[in-house]
């Protein structure tokens, strides 16, 4: 798969086995139990909402679970912080706009 | 409602030392952290760590996250995880979400140990997708092995905005240079050695004015910036890059602390807002104990220290005086004094005399 490390002078990763999920109705494949912004960004996604207001592009910002930059809706749930998420097999994501909405 | 002697919050290496020191002393301990997995910031820490022998010099932070959950799991610390601790109550107690379920634990003492936050930097286009922590970057790549992008600029040259380039590198992606606002390096010297050595240009006296991208970041601007931090007209450079790291320091996550009305007094040199605390770790309320990043922005090998005093005093306000705590205390307080002589630390010390009495 692109996008990821597989040979690294210091790390091994082990990755869960690789599932098919949706973004923006668009088939992709990632690993089960990364962060679904992890699966995203390797896939060459990094736009992930847009802003309430202006509308403007947003990306993660902290990875790890504090600044809610990366809010997105998924299965049907919107504000969904995807950096802390665990990707599953069918995952239905979609880029969120304001404040999101219930599907 | 789950009851409890002691509950850490936050799986780190301060809360995962003070939970360690507390089970060993006899208390029931339980650890509620947000993360698959224990170890907190250090299971992206590829490199070395620096401090003494007993305490993990020379171990990389992936190992030594390694070593103290294996310790902790060996004791059988209880550990609540993935779960976001989302209040503290009234009564004492604090609420605990997992998954979707949301429970209450109460404990006769809390420690938290929830570590900090990365500061945003604000310029032109700051919210493009691609300026990201640089924390951030250094999780997406050493901890789920992705690829976060072709050519990075960096902001700060603490030490994260030293080390996270050197493992860019180490990762295949290219570095554009490392901007600092002040005239010299703010992170060690041999990390800043080896980013010399690897050929990363460091821009002093820079700082970042705008970022540009339709969508996202494809390139910067930065300048040359006067004694009075005040951009230099006409010394802009553009720089081709698709991701900004800002490494400019962090902020302790001290809102849980705010909530249970503990004392939280804004000293710079610790960080920010960080809870009042005295020697022993105790915030203003005598059942409430704190530790590492969110006590002071330091290093992990204070945080381990720091950890321990707060396990072993703990522990002693609840079982009264105890030899082998007060062992703890010593042997973790002498090796503190040591690290601290360093002249890095020396903000830390003028910082933690900042406290109001009372």
């Amino acid at each position: 798969m692109k996008g990821y490390i597989f040979e690294h002078p210091i790390l091994k990763f082990s990755r869960g086995k690789k599932v098919k999920f949706y973004f923006e109705d668009k088939e992709l494949e990632g690993y089960e139990g990364q962060p679904i912004a992890a699966a995203l960004h390797a896939a060459g996604i990094r736009v992930l909402r847009y802003s309430e207001r202006y509308n403007r592009p947003r990306g993660f910002f902290c990875a790890v679970g504090k600044c809610s930059s990366c809010l997105m809706e998924v299965d049907g749930r919107p504000n969904v912080m995807v950096c802390m998420e665990p990707l599953k097999q069918g995952m239905r994501v979609y880029r969120q706009k304001g404040r999101g909405r219930l599907r | 409602m789950i009851q409890t002697d002691i509950c850490v919050i936050g799986g780190g290496p301060a809360g995962l030392q003070a939970a360690i020191v507390a089970r060993e002393l006899g208390a029931r301990v339980l650890i509620i952290d947000d993360n698959p997995v224990l170890g907190g910031q250090l299971i992206k820490q590829t490199h070395k760590f620096f401090g003494s022998k007993k305490h993990y010099c020379g171990i990389r932070g992936i190992d030594i996250a390694r070593i103290l959950s294996h310790k902790v799991e060996e004791m059988a610390v209880e550990t609540i995880n993935p779960a976001t601790v989302i209040g503290y109550y009234d009564d004492d107690s604090i609420g605990v979400l997992k998954h979707d379920s949301l429970f209450n634990v109460k404990a006769k003492r809390y420690i938290f140990a929830t570590g900090a936050t990365e500061n945003m930097l604000t310029f032109e286009n700051s919210d493009l997708p691609g300026v990201y922590g640089a924390g951030a970057v250094q999780t997406l790549m050493n901890v789920y092995g992705v690829i976060p992008g072709k050519k990075a600029l960096v902001i700060g040259s603490g030490n994260i905005g030293l080390i996270v380039p050197y493992q860019l590198l180490q990762a295949g992606v290219e570095v554009a240079g490392i901007v600092e606002i002040l005239d010299r390096v703010g992170g060690y010297y041999v990390h800043a050695a080896k980013i010399k050595r690897a050929g990363v240009p460091v821009y002093l006296s820079h700082t970042i004015i705008e970022a540009q991208g339709k969508e996202t970041v494809e390139s910067a601007f930065i300048t040359r910036v006067d004694e009075n931090f005040k951009p230099i007209k006409g010394t802009e450079k553009r720089i081709e890059c698709d991701m900004i790291l800002i490494a400019i320091g962090l902020s302790p996550l001290c809102d849980l602390l705010y909530q249970a009305g503990c004392q939280i007094q804004y000293i710079p040199e610790l960080g920010g807002n960080v809870p009042v605390h005295n020697e022993d770790m105790m915030t203003s309320r005598p059942h409430i104990f704190v530790c590492g990043d969110l006590a002071s922005i330091e290093e992990a090998s204070t945080a381990m220290l720091e950890g321990r005093i707060a396990g072993a005093s703990a522990f002693q306000t609840i079982s009264g005086e105890n030899s082998n705590a007060q062992a703890v205390i010593k042997d973790a307080k002498s090796e503190l004094s040591i690290i601290r002589k360093s002249p890095f630390e020396q903000r830390i010390i003028s910082g933690k005399k900042k406290f109001k009495k009372g």
